[in-house]
């Protein structure tokens, strides 16, 4: 689907009369005026973020005088804007960047574990009240995260963890439970029957079947997940914002929107702040998109 | 953090154990062991904090005296908080058809076009950034200064609008253009996946329907109104009420570019200024109330057409 592979320049040599047919038509529609709202939406959707990407090189008095777009006829280039949100005495976003992989990685291994346990026994086990849960637990998606806050930081005062990374891990784990069930459990079910049959008459109890027969199969489903579960923490401001209250255990969009409140015409600062919190979900996204993608299809349209 | 992933994969392990001792004859107790830290998770992260959030909308400011209907009264009356609705219905309505004519019209015009991956990457890659940073990119988009001789703009839009004769606008500040301005930031990050889903429904599609229909001399036109339309319409539904979904419970967007001042706040902001900045308590939750009822409709209309394409 969505793999970024290179573009071949060459035609293809053997052209049948199939493919011709497909062309030509293919001609018909790909007419000058397709074309250009094409690349007219391409570029609306790539200038605002690449037009941020050269100010974040600018050096601070000209980004504050003239536009980014004067940098093609008199460019310049300087790192200073991205050694100062590096600061410790200043922006410090060195260490809000630690705070986003520490919430981040069990945000996203926990619930993994424990919907995929989940999963497994939806898909395979016969139990009572089975229906009745997984209708339950797929009904959850639909109570937004705002409904659940107050209280949740009530909760967490009382338990004495408040400020601490359990409220976001604890927090961010339950919210995801619902979907990356529904997930796991659509790809498990996928899983042919029979496979689980023969590793149950070779002797196999669930322990067994789960990692040697429906682990390795569940690899693309998990990546799926997890790479959906990542971005949505990494991203994530509300929650944060709610439960992480002190800088020690802020996440770098916490600080980003901070910065965008008290110093909102920063923008040497804003620019690099922002590309900073950038980089990782994006490498993340080149990286792995096809997961992304499967993902994305199986949480949206079934199959 | 090694230590909250530890105890997890702990808990994980001692499961799978005690579970491995049954050696999978007894279903009933595996499945309800493998069920267990899920149903607690949720019950305590989900259920019970959604209930209690209904109970405290009827309560009063600091939650100590109950005044019935009170908050819900003042949501539909009060005049700041009818904004509030207004703007929320703005985004409702706008957003998704937006974002979903948008990313349909990318999909068909790259479908098959070379370069096509790269093509879709560039609409994609906004997904993958966080609101914050979206907002950032925007806001420097939108910024503004004054029209007075030697000062140039630097933001993109106002320098567009001064070249072509007119004079810089405070984006931002101007109600309601504001609202529009912070609903584009959002059409902008949500096009990406409604281009993603529906090229995947159109790929779906059977050639020998393509085929059939351009033998009968169906025009691009014809072929997308007969054709591709009627086939992806599953597909369409399910983009458009996930971006409505998505976007009443937008918060992120609104809080970083304008804090929800100038008239542009929205219920899912709103609910965040009245309970953590006004200590409205009582009226935060009511908020967060209205916004639970919102999405049930939105999602029942998902299922049932997903049910109805499945049958």
């Amino acid at each position: 689907m969505t793999t970024a592979t290179p573009l071949t320049t060459t035609p293809p040599v053997a052209v049948d009369k199939k493919e011709s047919a497909a062309s030509k038509a293919k001609k018909k529609l790909t007419s000058p005026w397709a074309s250009l709202v094409a690349i007219i939406i391409a570029v609306l959707w790539t200038l605002p973020t690449f037009g941020l990407l050269i100010s974040s090189f600018r050096p601070e008095r000209a980004i504050k005088t003239s536009g980014w777009w004067t940098w093609f006829s008199d460019p310049t280039f300087t790192l200073d804007n991205y050694r100062s949100v590096f600061d410790p005495d200043a922006i410090n976003l060195a260490d809000f960047f630690l705070n986003s992989i520490v919430i981040t990685l069990p945000a996203v291994i926990i619930p993994l574990c424990l919907a995929s346990l989940a999963a497994y026994a939806f898909a395979w086990m016969k139990f009572p009240g089975k229906n009745f849960l997984f209708i339950a637990i797929f009904a959850l998606q639909i109570v937004p995260i705002q409904v659940t806050l107050i209280p949740l930081l009530t909760l967490y005062v009382d338990m004495g963890i408040a400020n601490t990374f359990w409220t976001l891990w604890l927090s961010h784990s339950a919210f995801a439970l619902p979907l990356a069930i529904y997930i796991l459990h659509n790809f498990i079910k996928e899983v042919p029957s029979s496979l689980i049959e023969a590793a149950r008459m070779d002797g196999a109890g669930h322990v067994a079947i789960f990692f040697r027969v429906l682990l390795p199969l569940l690899t693309p489903a998990l990546a799926a997940f997890g790479i959906f579960q990542f971005l949505w923490v990494w991203n994530d401001l509300l929650v944060s914002l709610t439960f992480a209250g002190s800088p020690e255990i802020s996440p770098l969009t916490v600080q980003l929107s901070n910065l965008s409140g008290t110093r909102g015409t920063a923008w040497h600062l804003l620019s690099a702040g922002a590309f900073v919190s950038i980089i990782v979900p994006v490498t993340v996204f080149l990286l792995l998109q096809r997961y992304f993608v499967r993902g994305l299809l199986a949480g949206s349209v079934k199959g | 953090m090694f230590a909250a992933i530890l105890l997890f994969a702990a808990v994980v392990g001692v499961l799978l154990f005690i579970a491995g001792r049954f050696g999978g004859k007894r279903d009933r107790v595996v499945a309800y062991l493998y069920l267990a830290p899920v149903v607690l998770m949720l019950s305590v992260g989900l259920l019970y904090p959604g209930v209690r959030t209904i109970y405290e909308s009827f309560f009063n400011a600091a939650g100590d005296a109950f005044i019935g209907i009170d908050n819900y009264k003042t949501i539909f009356t009060d005049s700041e908080q009818l904004v509030v609705l207004r703007n929320t219905a703005f985004w409702v309505l706008l957003t998704p058809f937006a974002a979903t004519g948008v990313g349909m019209l990318y999909a068909i015009l790259v479908d098959k076009a070379k370069g096509e991956a790269f093509a879709k990457a560039l609409i994609f890659l906004p997904m993958s950034i966080s609101f914050v940073a979206a907002s950032v990119i925007w806001k420097f988009m939108y910024e503004y200064r004054p029209d007075q001789g030697n000062v140039k703009q630097i933001g993109l839009v106002n320098q567009i609008i001064v070249w072509l004769g007119g004079k810089p606008v405070q984006l931002l500040i101007d109600s309601p253009l504001n609202t529009f301005l912070l609903i584009a930031v959002m059409i902008w990050i949500q096009a990406g996946f409604a281009m993603t889903v529906l090229s995947a429904a159109i790929k779906a599609i059977p050639d020998d329907i393509i085929e059939a229909a351009r033998l009968d001399g169906v025009g691009p036109w014809g072929m997308f109104r007969f054709v591709t339309l009627p086939a992806i319409r599953p597909a369409v539904i399910v983009v458009i009420t996930t971006i409505a979904i998505g976007t009443l419970k937008v918060f992120d967007i609104v809080q970083t570019m304008t804090g929800g001042r100038f008239n542009t706040s929205v219920i899912a902001n709103e609910f965040y200024s009245q309970s953590f900045r006004s200590a409205n308590q009582g009226l935060g939750a009511a908020l967060a109330v209205v916004l639970f009822v919102l999405v049930i409709p939105i999602v029942v209309y998902n299922i049932r057409q997903l049910r109805r394409s499945e049958a």
